[in-house]
Order: structure tokens, then sequence, then C-alpha cells
């Protein structure tokens, strides 16, 4: 496959595996020129990109600028509070507004699921979802897999054991539809109150004991736990859930040795994972933040790069 | 259109003479090559690369560096092609500055290659000097962008295709003129 042949990327859930490899293997060659003394390709000059931050992100924002930049795109960044969406403005016309200035691709963040798919039919320019509500991260989802793949030279066969709060997280949602696509085994523990409804129809395996869910894993990917969701009344207390569900050593002896550890950020430590783990020799979590930068990269140029009209 | 061979002009004999002539004038104009590295440009200039290695090997008896570089997303033409290309990684091990550069590829056309070429080795060093060495010069060029040292220059019209096929990437070793013709 030589393109994709796609306006926007919206999920992974309608991305297909030969899709996901061209974004990989092109990732990797983004990566090189990162780690150039001069980090800069002309490739999208003269293209422009917004970055629509409806909800707060530090490594997601930071991760696609910079990809922007390194590819020499230009970018304007607007977020939330800034926004006239606070003024009343549908996004409808937040972005029509900003297209008419010549803005071929936006990036969104929205806190409502399906919002990027709402705006990618209402605009021309390329839309990528940075992340919309409980439904997908794709970007993250890539990063992840990129991650591993660099790192295990595959993906085929490969055990994923993710913990947490599956039901809330849209990095879940990107990682289940995406790794079991290239052909992981990807299975799940956390607390029940905290697995989606729908579990069975993404084809993952529920366990209740961590343990057993680790058992023989190539990859731990602790999911950061909101404490909103203490409050709704999904689990009971932060300590119960760190007893049970957090990623310690003691919880994990039964996965494979070369076991990478990871974790999208931003870490709760002692909660979700302890620190021994995050910063220990199995950890991939800094790793993940540098291959989301050539991920993007990659993704701004199979989307951007070539024109739209046949 | 289909594609019609014209003539053959250059065999396996020829080309190997071509590149080992090409050798001794790297030295000659380098007066050595103890500060010569060779760049390779993705997909036929890198195993000419690797064998114009070998040769300044056999004769100089000193290994110099070899890159491979993939000018992709250097293109001026990215925004005018539909089907885009796929990238694939640049491979320079190595600091290019204070380098002689000798840039290898198999045919010179309009320039446009070299001169995305140059931008790219340029953001990844400053070297003493760029110089270009090819196995066809072909005419037609577009910038003002002149081969250093050419294994055969082959008039052709802009109609025609210059093929070069390499042993390594082709399983057969031959330079053949090809004509666009309508059936």
């Amino acid at each position: 496959m030589q393109t994709l042949r796609r306006k926007d990327m919206l999920g992974l859930e309608e991305v297909s595996a030969e899709e996901i490899n061209l974004i990989l293997e092109t990732s990797r060659s983004m990566r090189e020129i990162m780690q150039r003394k001069i980090k800069k390709v002309p490739t999208l000059r003269g293209r422009s990109v917004l970055n629509l931050f409806y909800e707060p992100s530090t490594r997601t924002k930071a991760s696609f600028e910079l990809a922007q930049k390194y590819m020499s795109s230009d970018s304007v960044s607007v977020t939330g509070s800034s926004s006239s969406l606070v003024k009343g403005e549908t996004l409808k016309d937040t972005v029509r507004n900003v297209e008419i200035m010549g803005i071929e691709c936006v990036i969104m963040r929205h806190p409502a699921s399906g919002s990027s798919h709402y705006l990618a039919h209402n605009v021309e320019a390329s839309v990528i979802n940075a992340g919309d509500g409980m439904h997908e991260h794709p970007t993250q989802g890539l990063l992840d897999m990129f991650t591993i793949w660099e790192k295990k030279g595959r993906l085929e066969n490969l055990k994923v054991t993710i913990v947490g709060d599956i039901r809330h997280s849209r990095v879940a949602r990107s990682n289940l539809w995406g790794l079991q696509k290239m052909g992981a085994e990807v299975v799940v523990s956390g607390p029940p109150t905290l697995m989606p409804p729908d579990l069975d129809a993404f084809g993952v395996k529920y366990y209740h004991d961590l343990e057993e869910a680790a058992e023989g894993a190539d990859v731990v990917m602790a999911l950061r736990l909101q404490k909103e969701r203490q409050e709704s009344g999904l689990f009971p207390s932060m300590r119960e859930y760190a007893e049970l569900y957090g990623v310690t050593p003691q919880k994990i002896t039964r996965a494979r040795e070369d076991l990478l550890i990871m974790h999208p950020g931003p870490m709760n430590r002692g909660i979700e994972i302890s620190s021994e783990l995050a910063d220990g020799p199995h950890s991939v979590v800094l790793e993940q933040a540098a291959s989301g930068v050539a991920v993007r990269m990659a993704l701004l140029y199979l989307l951007l790069g070539g024109t739209k009209e046949q | 259109m289909a594609l019609h061979h014209k003539a053959t002009v250059m065999d396996e004999k020829s080309m190997q003479q071509a590149l080992r002539r090409i050798a001794h004038e790297i030295i000659e104009h380098n007066r050595g090559i103890d500060n010569v590295v060779l760049i390779g440009i993705r997909t036929r200039g890198v195993p000419l690369a690797r064998r114009m290695q070998k040769y300044l090997q056999e004769i100089e008896n000193l290994e110099v560096p070899l890159g491979i570089l993939d000018i992709t997303l250097y293109r001026d033409d990215l925004i005018e092609r539909h089907d885009q290309p796929v990238v694939h990684t640049t491979d320079v091990p190595f600091d290019l500055t204070r380098k002689h550069v000798v840039v290898i590829d198999d045919v010179l056309f309009t320039g446009r290659t070299i001169r995305s070429a140059m931008d790219a080795l340029i953001d990844l060093g400053r070297p003493a000097s760029i110089q270009l060495a090819v196995l066809i010069d072909r005419g037609h060029r577009e910038l003002p962008i002149r081969a250093d040292y050419a294994g055969k220059n082959v008039p052709s019209s802009r109609s025609e295709v210059v093929e070069v096929k390499l042993m390594e990437v082709d399983q057969e070793e031959r330079v053949d003129i090809l004509e666009k013709k309508s059936d």
C-alpha cells in the first residue's frame, strides 16, 4: 500500500491492518528525523494546520505541535478556554471560519464522543481525532503500537494486558481495535464496574485477577485512573484500587521476562502504577512520548502530502 | 501507451568499466579518499554506492563511509502527485561536516532529485563539498545542476525512458532506452 486513501483519522475501528502497517513503517522514517541535529524537513511547507483543544492536554498537544514544526507546516493552536466556544459559537461555525482562512487539517480534542466524526463530515479539511470523549484516541493507539513494534519487532501473537478503567478510556478503545487488527491478543483486567458493557463485542477476555491477566504477557499497559470515577461510586477507594489493580512488580511475576511496561500518561504514581515499575528497566513510558511525535509526523504526511483530487 | 525497447546502451562489462573509471576519478579529484564519504540515493543509487565503495577499497585499501539517502520528504512535487511516494529511512550514521560527499545515483535527468538530495544533506551537516556521480547522464536539465562524474552520456528525447537494471535490485545488469509508442 502506498497511500492512506482517507481524508481523516478518526479512530482505529475503521482503519485496516494494511493502513496501520503503512503508518508504522512511515513513523520509523520519521523517527530518524527526530534524531538529527536539524529536526526539520520541508515536506509540508505552505500547508496549514489548526490544533483545536477543548480539553486540557500537555503531551498530546506538544507532540502534535512539534510534529507540525518538524514537517515545516504552519500551525495555530486554540484551546477551549480562549476560544469562541465559550461565547456560544458552534463547533461547525468555529471550524468553517478557520477553514476559509486556509486551514487544511484540523487536530481536535473534544469531550463529546463522536465530535470528530461530526466535524469531519462538515468540513473539507482533514480531521485528526486527538481524543473524543470516551470514544477513541487513535494517535495514542498508534504510538503505543509503534512503541511495541519497535521493541519487539512485531505485533502479531503478542499478549497485551490492559489494566484499569477500560469503560471510560478512549486510549483503551483505540488500542483494543488496533492491536487486535494487528494480530495481538488483548486481555483486560480491572474492577468489573469499570468494564464496558459491550466487552464481548471487542472479543477480549476479562480477568478479575490482575495476576492471572498478566500471565505470559509481553506488554502490561496501565491506564490512568480518573478520580471523578470514585466520586461517582464506581469503586470504593483509591487505596483499594491500588491494592487490587495497581500494577506492581509483585502482581506481574507471571509475565514474560522481556515484558514492556506502558502507560499513556499522565501517571498517578502509587495508584495505577508503582514508581518502581514506571522508572524500571521494563518501562517504555518515555519511549511512548517520543513515538508520539514520529507517529503524528507520519500521519500528517500521509493525510496531507498528496492531492485529494483524482 | 506502451514502452518499446529501442536500444541497449550499456551492458554488464561497460557498466563495470565506467564505475571503475569513476572510482579513479574520485580519487584523483579529491587527492585520495581520506575525507571522502559516499551517499547512495534510494533506490538504485544504493547498490551503485556499495560497488563504488568496493572499487575504492580495491584501489586505495581504505573503506570509505557509506550512507543511504531517501529524498521523499524533500521532493518538490508532493502536492502535485496523487499517489504519495512511500517514505523510506535515511541512514547516514556519520557526520558530514568537512567531508567531501560524493552523491551517487543511477540517472541524472531533470536535476530535481539532486536538488532534493542536496537540501537533505545540508540538513545533516555542513560538507566541505558535494560532488555528483551518476551512471547515466541523459540531459534535459531543469535546474543548474551537473554531474562531476558520469559513466555515460546518453542523448535521449523526453519521451524516452532510460531504464537502469542492477543485479542487486533487478537480477539483471543493463541500461536500456525505451520508447513510448501508442499501440
